[in-house]
């Protein structure tokens, strides 16, 4: 086999392999990034799911991408523009919906509602610097700086708002709810939103951190013009304007390791390719337990790489419609977000904690097709939605549960849009599983590890690994399970992009 | 499984315990790894006499041990443990160690070749959860085997030609080699390996073998004055050949509650049995690092002036600033000398200047002695007839 | 007469705090609603003949520093160590736990050899926690938002603490104090009956399920304890819980303080911003220099002080206090031992801690129950039989035994607690303890049932929460009961708070009692004499 020679190789195309292998050719590196797919993207794909019929491969929304990202790639110049931010639609029951946009929104708490968003928003602003550093260290060699100007951010709230801030950045959302709100439509979005894509309920301490990662990203969703896909192109195109040369449908087998180095990559069939350094943007247990394999590793590292929890709890549906779905009135190009109360979120979550699955599960659905007619036939639809929650590893086994996921999500949808059900074309529903095969997610978690407490900032994806650089020479990480997490931003790999030029210099 | 009652026997009886208890005058017993073990039999320097002068037999059966099986059984331990693995041939033993990423050590133990993907680890402590752990990736089997393996060892100058006497001809078996044997209508297996530094054998059984070869070996070797001893006679024949153990001197990592208590092999004077070039294993990083940088302790051999041993003493440089921990001590009959084993400070490896403080108890009082000392090389004891094959006839 | 200081509920905090007073020369008062002393850690005669613990149970967590400090022992106290502890498994089979290490190695080993080598692992490591964390239990929290002196040493201290564990050992800690017990153990261990029993200690007490992220503190808030240096291990109180409360009132006594029962107090009294004394339910005044209060941060501003008198965020904070009432208690008479016929006769077992909920997911679902509103129906039960160890509380060859029950919501969905719902409560419990031990309830000679509507009538713990508030990050350190009141003080001038509702929290644990009075003390410019924590090994 031939040998090529480059002196980065980043694998992964998806959001952050993208951002770190553009950053790091901008910075002049010769960069190679290797997709196993036939294009870039990952879960900001779209798909033909049904002939005719477009939708999202993953992700349907960004709640913002990286700034840095953004403007460093100039992505606005590869094409990429937003429609404007969605409003969500709240529908609860037989209550009225509900219309909410950021602070705003009507009925007994309009007010409750708005001064709880300010507040929010203001922890969330203080918070948000500490996504695009390196994960603070417990001990020595710290950015100092950085760290002692964070902390008198968080100080320069005043003395009230930063106990408010001590009190509640452990706490659970459904308590704030009570809390503060009285309108159930509100309480069960605040716990739909704070718990989307967690392995937790509302109930669970450390939920509301989820909901100020979410604000300090962006208060009202995203969707980019022409659909996800148009996302990915924009990314991948910017990222080769950078110079990063991007290799599609080159699978990586193994992270070759030569004197306790990574020193390339082997390509399924066999090709080897050798680099100075060997970023992935992958799963991080799947980098190290099926790249880079237990041999090169330490035991004790390999042993936390398992406990590496990354438990999905969301299913993805995707439906062709025939027709416009109505949903008592909604906006068809709001977020709707159908969530009975905190409590429903809650007894949604129970069953998936034994690998059972919700009756009456909760979920965000949008019409991508009411944004971009060109996603379905003339007059046809397109709906895509997130369901809450579904067992990552069902104990009736997969085959049964999506059968009984995508009953019971059909019956939610049904009730809060009658006739839906005589609508559909093609119907497809993957479960945590199903997620976890196709896009190299374990246990369907799109964060690639959850973002939870326990495995945030020097805890993510595990202590030893978590500043970008791992214990083996030459092996960076750079995708979703490191620091700030994913959810289609960008900031851990240009994180990471940063932490390999600081490392070099 | 049955339900055990535990509450009834705390303590487990080893395969040997109807001879050892028997031969147990004293009735002085104490725990060992959750078994039962004697402590002494008769008379501790009758005990001790019989490792150096004629023949010994000691109850190893609450030694824990591993057995290592499959396609990646070398790959395994070589990831697994300090020395390469590979390398040991079959019906080889290796002495070794493993740590854990930081480089601190878990333990020490024996590690036998039995067969190209199989082998015996054999140690003190308990690590079954770190070498499950250590097996992800790797094709191998790891069974903790303790209960299924009966082991004796015989030590002793004269322990070959008890062997011999049984119908054992271990005259052509090399220090750390092995040899199978029929035996009560199976096999046994003999090695040489012991922890006395003398000429000595361990022997390997089932459990059901055990009492009958008890009785073939003292019948045989009587001649030669054989008698079981107990631990304080081994520890004192340990400490002459500078040999370290478990706890004793030193926490392994796992155990360590306070993390500063945790050391490398560097720092326990085990730098010998790293191999650098065999590949990655884990602490390789770390040992590395500390290889670079300079370990923070060392452990020395001491030559302690008088005869009080220096157990649990508290070592000072300049008779002021603490310099280190003495982990054993004992006057040894077969050297005529004070002799310890020390964790020091690096800085005092050369033992300038150092002191120990010993309290020695007289008559009711313990009177406090400031000694210097000078540091001695281990092994303190190390006799040609240990290494000699064949072995010398007696 | 004007006493120096008003001390309202004779709980163990109350009257560990009036001790303290006494003995630094202090005229005390201490003021109990009930006619009987000691709140939740008392020893009554409920059924002739019989003593029952029935509040708390038994012991561990109580300071043994407070115990020397207030010479308990002389005043009768003594703890016995538990000997075993069992955990029966459906279909028969049991997990017993012993006192000796390797007996209880052996042991687990029938369930997992691994788990059994385990275990010594995950000891260790919760033993650093605990290392870490138990000097604080002795000290006021600071206020992370001051630039006080005071509070930036306390603070520096605390890093000073941290600065003794390696960065790894810091990281893991954060962890462990923000994750779930389940998946903690997970870490360590396979077998589902070896969890379910190291679970336990990280739900009693609290409206959090095992799987509920922050749980596993809650499990070293019950392993911080020690019996006689044996850290994490739990014993009884001999004669019952009430010998702790006796034994303080007796010290108290001696001391110089007085104990007033039989009257509650129905107001506390607040003149021009600073509180005067208490006026107690038959109009009686009893006055103060400080009033100190050993209810709950709830029941204390919002029942017995005017909202007047206090900052509107102040009482924002007190209402939204989460003191959810998560457990009952069954305390049972019975006419002869019984017998569990998945122990091997003679064992040690019984003298201990019994269960029988043998996986984490039984637990979670008692606990989804709870959220739902109703008590659960497989619920979990901390049975222990104080008898099989303490001659004192029953005739000979009679015994009393307690069960702590979760979970039990405060209301059943939505509506008060029936009578009717105590008896189903009641049957759901003595049925799965005959399901394991048959011809139980034939034995039976009387049961006193206490849902959480009994526990705060009689005891008056708000919602029936035992630990006078959660143990959730929200109400914790400096955070306990309300940011920026953490340090026993309250908005009120000479109010003062020392119960399990201020750090370092519930169980009968003497330290906020304690550190209350550490609080006064200081104040009043008076050296309290107080030990300093002991190590952890």
């Amino acid at each position: 086999m031939p040998m090529r020679s480059s002196e980065v190789i980043v694998i992964g195309g998806g959001v952050n392999g993208l951002a770190c292998a553009a950053r790091l050719a901008a910075k002049g590196r010769k960069v190679t990034l290797l997709e196993a797919g036939a294009a870039v993207g990952g879960g900001a794909g779209e798909r033909e799911f049904a002939p005719g019929y477009r939708a999202p491969a993953l992700a349907h929304l960004t709640q913002g991408l990286d700034a840095r990202v953004v403007e460093g790639m100039a992505l606005e110049r590869h094409g990429l523009a937003f429609h404007p931010a969605l409003a969500t639609t709240v529908l609860s029951g037989a209550a009225e919906p509900l219309l909410v946009r950021g602070g705003k929104t009507s009925g007994p708490d309009t007010a409750a509602w708005e001064a709880l968003h300010r507040k929010l928003s203001g922890f969330a602003r203080v918070l948000a610097p500490f996504r695009q550093m390196r994960p603070v260290r417990l001990a020595g060699e710290n950015r100092l700086f950085g760290l002692a100007r964070q902390g008198l951010g968080i100080r320069g709230l005043g003395r009230g708002d930063f106990r408010e801030l001590l009190r509640m950045v452990l706490i659970n959302v459904h308590d704030v709810a009570e809390d503060e709100l009285t309108d159930d439509r509100l309480k069960g979005l605040l716990a739909f939103d704070a718990t989307l894509g967690a392995w937790l309920g509302p109930r669970s301490p450390n939920s509301l951190i989820l909901y100020l990662d979410r604000l300090a990203r962006g208060a009202d969703p995203l969707l980019p013009k022409g659909g996800m896909g148009a996302l990915a192109t924009a990314l991948g195109r910017a990222a080769e304007a950078a110079g990063v040369k991007v290799r599609t449908g080159a699978q990586v087998e193994r992270v070759l390791v030569e004197g306790d180095r990574a020193v390339g990559v082997r390509l399924a069939g066999g090709e080897e390719m050798r680099a100075g350094l060997v970023v992935s943007a992958m799963n991080p247990r799947t980098t190290f337990q099926k790249l880079a394999g237990a041999a090169a590793l330490d035991a004790g590292f390999f042993k936390a790489v398992g406990h590496i929890r990354a438990r999905g709890a969301a299913a993805k549906l995707h439906l062709a419609l025939r027709g416009a779905p109505e949903f008592r009135g909604a906006d068809p190009r709001s977020r709707i977000v159908i969530t009975p109360s905190s409590e429903a979120v809650e007894s949604a979550f129970n069953p998936v904690k034994y690998g059972e699955v919700p009756g009456a599960p909760v979920m965000e659905a949008i019409l991508p097709s009411a944004h971009e007619p060109g996603l379905a036939p003339e007059g046809h639809h397109v709906l895509s939605a997130i369901v809450q929650y579904a067992p990552h590893a069902p104990k009736a086994g997969l085959e049964a549960a999506r059968a009984e996921m995508l009953e019971n999500t059909l019956k939610v949808l049904e009730a809060q849009s009658p006739g839906l059900r005589g609508l559909i074309v093609h119907a497809e529903l993957l479960m945590p599983q199903d997620i976890e095969a196709r896009f190299g997610m374990v246990g369907g978690n799109w964060h690639h590890g959850e973002l939870a407490v326990e495995q945030m900032l020097f805890n993510r994806p595990t202590f030893a690994a978590a500043q970008y650089a791992t214990p083996l020479p030459g092996l960076w990480l750079a995708g979703a399970g490191s620091h700030p997490g994913g959810g289609i931003d960008g900031a851990a790999g240009w994180n990471a992009a940063q932490a390999i030029l600081e490392a070099k210099a | 499984m049955t339900a055990l009652t535990h509450f009834r026997t705390p303590l487990l009886q080893t395969p040997f315990h109807a001879r050892t208890a028997a031969a147990n005058v004293l009735n002085r017993w104490g725990p060992w790894g959750g078994y039962m073990t004697a402590l002494c039999f008769g008379d501790a320097d009758m005990e001790y006499t019989a490792i150096r002068n004629g023949a010994s037999v000691y109850d190893l059966c609450p030694m824990v041990k591993y057995r290592i099986t499959g396609r990646d059984a070398a790959g395994y331990l070589n990831r697994l443990t300090l020395r390469d693995a590979g390398r040991l041939s079959v019906g080889g033993v290796q002495y070794t160690g493993w740590t854990d990423d930081d480089g601190k050590l878990l333990d020490d133990g024996t590690l036998f070749r039995h067969g190209p993907e199989d082998y015996l680890i054999c140690c003190q402590e308990r690590h079954l959860p770190w070498f499950l752990a250590s097996a992800e990736g790797f094709e191998v089997e790891v069974a903790e085997v303790t209960e299924e393996i009966a082991a004796l060892s015989l030590q002793g100058p004269c322990s070959a030609t008890v062997l011999q006497a049984a119908g054992f001809d271990v005259f052509a078996l090399k220090p750390f080699r092995m040899a199978r044997f029929p035996f009560a209508g199976g096999e046994i297996t003999v090695s040489r390996t012991g922890f006395t530094g003398d000429l000595g054998y361990e022997l390997w059984m089932e459990p059901g073998q055990a009492l009958p070869l008890w009785d073939h070996l003292m019948q045989a070797g009587a001649p030669w004055g054989i008698r079981p001893i107990g631990t304080d006679a081994l520890n004192l024949a340990r400490i002459e050949a500078g040999f370290i153990i478990a706890n004793m001197d030193f926490i392994p990592a796992h155990q360590a509650l306070r993390e500063d208590r945790a050391r490398s092999p560097l720092e326990l004077g085990l730098g010998w049995m790293i191999d650098w070039d065999k590949g990655p294993f884990t602490g390789r990083r770390a040992l590395l690092a500390e290889k670079e940088k300079g370990s923070d302790w060392v452990l020395v051999g001491l030559d302690i002036p008088g005869n009080v041993s220096a157990e649990g003493s508290i070592l000072y440089y300049d008779k002021r600033a603490e310099a280190g921990i003495v982990t054993a001590a004992a006057w040894s009959p077969a050297l005529k000398a004070n002799v310890a084993i020390a964790q020091v400070k690096a800085r005092h490896a050369t033992g300038e200047n150092l002191w120990v403080e010993i309290y020695a108890l007289r008559e009711l009082q313990y009177a406090k002695l400031m000694v210097p000392v000078t540091v001695a090389e281990r092994p303190f004891f190390n006799p040609a007839r240990k290494r000699a094959t064949p072995p010398g006839r007696v | 007469m004007t006493y120096d200081a008003v001390i309202v509920g004779a709980g163990h905090n109350g009257l560990v705090t009036a001790c303290y007073l006494a003995r630094a020369g202090m005229n005390v008062c201490v003021v109990e609603k009930n006619d009987w002393i000691g709140g939740a850690a008392v020893s009554r005669e409920l059924f002739p003949g019989f003593t029952y613990s029935n509040c708390s149970y038994v012991s561990s967590l109580f300071r043994p520093e407070i115990m020397r400090d207030l010479e308990l022992p002389k005043h009768g106290l003594q703890i016995l160590p538990y000997e075993g502890g069992a955990v029966f498994q459906e279909g028969g089979g049991y997990l017993g736990m012993f006192r000796d290490h390797d007996a209880n190695r052996r042991e687990f080993a029938r369930h997992s050899k691994r788990d059994a080598e385990a275990y010594d692992i995950y000891a260790r490591d919760v033993l650093r926690f605990c290392r870490f964390i138990r000097p604080m239990l002795m000290r006021t929290p600071p206020d992370p938002s001051s630039f006080r002196p005071r509070d930036l040493a306390e603070l520096m201290w605390l890093g000073k603490q941290m600065g003794a564990l390696s960065e790894r050992t810091r990281a893991r800690m954060v962890q462990f104090w923000t994750m779930s017990i389940a998946d903690f153990l997970d870490e360590y261990f396979e077998s589902p009956v070896i969890k379910g029993y190291l679970a336990v200690s990280a739900i009693i007490g609290t409206a959090l399920g095992p799987m509920s992220p922050g749980s596993a503190y809650v499990l070293l808030h019950h392993y911080m304890g020690d019996v006689d240096g044996n850290v994490g291990a739990w014993g009884f109180a001999r004669g019952g819980m009430g010998a702790i409360t006796k034994a303080l009132t007796a010290s108290l006594r001696a001391a110089g303080g007085e104990v007033r029962v039989g009257q509650g107090v129905e107001k506390i009294l607040v003149r021009g911003g600073r509180a005067m004394g208490v006026v107690l339910a038959n109009g009686d005044e009893v006055r103060g220099r400080r009033v100190i209060s050993n209810m709950d941060v709830k029941r204390t501003f919002l029942k017995h002080v005017d909202e007047a008198e206090l900052p509107g965020d102040f009482v924002k904070r007190v209402k939204a206090f989460k003191i959810r009432g998560s457990s009952g208690k069954l305390n049972i008479a019975l006419d002869s031992a019984p017998v569990f016929p998945a122990l091997p006769e003679g064992a040690p077992n019984l003298k201990g801690d019994l269960h029988f909920t043998d996986s984490i997911e039984k637990m979670e679902r008692a606990y989804d129950d709870w959220k739902s509103g109703h008590f659960s129906r497989d619920p979990f039960q901390d049975v222990m039989i104080p008898t099989m160890i303490d001659p004192t509380m029953t005739p000979p060859g009679k015994h009393f035994m307690s069960s702590f029950v979760q979970y039990a919501p405060p209301k059943i969905e939505g509506r008060d607690w029936t009578d009717a719902d105590r008896d189903a409560f009641r049957d759901t419990c003595l049925d799965q303890i005959e399901a394991y031990s048959p011809g139980f309830k034939d034995r039976v000679l009387h049961v006193e049932v206490r849902t959480p509507r009994e526990l705060e009538a009689e005891v008056g713990l708000t919602e029936g929460n035992i630990f006078q508030g959660e143990l959730t990050f929200d109400q914790l350190l400096f955070n306990r009961p309300v940011p920026g009141y953490a340090q026993y003080r309250s908005p009120i001038r000479d109010l003062w708070i020392c119960g399990s509702s201020t750090h370092p929290g519930g169980g009968v644990m003497g330290a906020p009692g304690r550190n209350a009075a550490a609080e006064v003390l200081r104040e009043a410019g008076i050296k309290g004499g107080m030990r300093d924590a002991y190590a952890v090994l």
